[in-house]
Formats: structure tokens, sequence, C-alpha cells
């Protein structure tokens, strides 16, 4: 499975890394804005995208709007600080398919992934 | 400043450190800043607008911050490599992402961390803004968040948002 990371964080894509590892998955590439993100998005092929909301350059539901737009149809999961119901509904309108609010356990990650894949799959 | 300002910040700053590091965080009395408060080597900055705004900013002492990090990622981080900013910044984007989510009918946005690592500096908010201290306590060593705030009146137009640092 072919994931593809969207943080402005090293930090965080690096722990998303070694949660994601964990798991089995190890296809992973990253990137560092919305905009990285869909120069990478074309040649990638991600299967599941974890984005993250507040970046520089494009933001994640900028990123997840565009994607959407230009027939990007894999499971996205928005991994973000941004809690508000309305921003989760915002971001669900825009395509997102599942939601993780930092901070976040590798209980609560995992848990995410494998519903949201599950969803896909059914 | 209304309490209720503050809360969401003592409960974000334990609940952060407690679920990325497993580290607890004994929150002391906040208190207002004065000219008298100390300096720290290590901040992380981020401003808010919206309903509410202001700045937010995370300081270590070098040594405390080094743990902290390594804590957080898992990996022997001295102030000097290029990934401790980073962790820093990430570390006051969850602080304040969480406590904004927890202010009740408040449109609050937050901008992309800013961090300032230099000996001895002093972060200084708004000079119109009451800035309130919260000292913290933990295995590895204390540190402060200082939260500089203010409810902006409906229908009046945001100011900049935003600290300077001094060192």
């Amino acid at each position: 499975m072919k994931i593809l990371l969207v943080d402005d964080s090293k930090t965080m894509r690096n722990i998303q890394k070694g949660i994601l590892s964990q798991l089995g998955y190890t296809d992973l590439e990253e990137a560092c804005d919305g905009l990285d993100a869909l120069s990478k998005v074309g040649a990638f092929n991600p299967e599941l995208l974890l984005v993250d909301w507040n970046m520089p350059n494009m933001d994640g539901l900028s990123f997840v709007k565009e994607y959407r737009s230009k027939g990007g149809k894999s499971p996205v999961i928005m991994v973000t600080t941004e809690a508000e119901k309305s921003r989760v509904v915002e971001a669900i309108k825009a395509g997102v398919n599942n939601y993780v609010v930092k901070p976040f356990t590798p209980d609560l990650l995992s848990q995410r992934i494998k519903e949201t894949l599950e969803r896909v799959a059914a | 400043m209304d309490s209720s300002y503050i809360m969401p910040f003592v409960s974000s700053i334990q609940n952060v450190f407690s679920t990325m590091l497993q580290l607890q965080v004994q929150v002391q009395k906040p208190t207002i800043k004065n000219a008298d408060t100390l300096a720290y080597d290590v901040s992380g900055i981020i401003g808010m607008s919206g309903d509410v705004e202001g700045s937010v900013a995370l300081s270590f002492p070098t040594a405390t911050a080094e743990r902290v990090v390594t804590l957080f990622t898992g990996m022997e981080l001295t102030a000097g490599h290029e990934d401790f900013a980073d962790a820093i910044g990430e570390l006051v984007n969850m602080i304040s992402g969480s406590a904004k989510a927890q202010l009740v009918d408040k449109e609050v946005s937050i901008s992309c961390p800013t961090v300032v690592i230099g000996d001895q500096h002093q972060v200084h908010g708004r000079k119109d803004v009451l800035t309130i201290s919260i000292p913290c306590e933990s295995d590895c060593g204390n540190f402060t968040v200082e939260v500089s705030t203010r409810r902006v009146a409906s229908g009046a137009t945001a100011g900049q948002a935003g600290a300077s640092a001094t060192v």
C-alpha cells in the first residue's frame, strides 16, 4: 500500500512513519505542504493520504479540494490540530474520509487507518 | 483576562505532553507576566487571529527543551540539530490548536509556528494585551507557556496577531 504523508513538520511525518511501519506499511512518500503533495500525487499515485491542515504555501483543505477536483479518488485522513466541529464538517465536505485530531496516540491513528481502508474496501 | 481563555491552555499542555511524550506535566498557578519574568533559551511561538487574537509562546531552558524533544522524536537531538526547531514548533502548534478548539463559539485561526533559539531571550506579546504566564513542571525540567490573547469585539477589525523576541 502506497501512502503519502503531507505535513510541514518533519517531526510529525517521522512519528507517522514509525506508526505506519509498525503496521507493515513501508511504501511511503512525504510532502511538506499542499503544493509539494500536488506535485507528487501523479507519479507516486498513493492509495491513502494522511494530510495536515495548517501548512504554508497550500493548506491541507485546499490540497484535498484540488486533489479531488483533479479526479483523485484515494482515501484521505486529515491529521490536524483543527478539532472544531465546523472544521471537521468543512473537511468532510471537501472530500476527507476520516479525521484524526492531534495530539493522537499510535493506537488511535492505527484504528483510523484500518477503519478508513475497511470502508473503502466495503 | 477571562480565565476561560487560560483554562483551555492548561488542559491542552497536559494533554499534549501526556499523549505524545508520555510525560506528566504539573501546571502551577498562572500569573500575570511582569518585567522580572525569567528569560529562556528556546521558544516556540504561534499567532492566533479571528475572534481571539494574540500569541502563545512555549519556552524552555536549553537542557529541558533537549530532553523534551528527545522524548517527542525518539531521537537524541541537541538544540543545534536541524530538526530540533521543527519539533518545538510542532509542540506549540498542538498546544495552541488543542486549546483553541476548547474556546466555545469562537472562530480562531492559528499561524504556522516560529521558533527562537538563543540564550536568555524574552518573548514580548502585544503591549496592549495582558500576558499570562503558565509555569509547568515535569521530569524533563521546568518550562513556561505564555498566553497573550484578547477577545476581538464583534465587528471590530482584527489587528496583527503576534509577538516579538529579544535576545
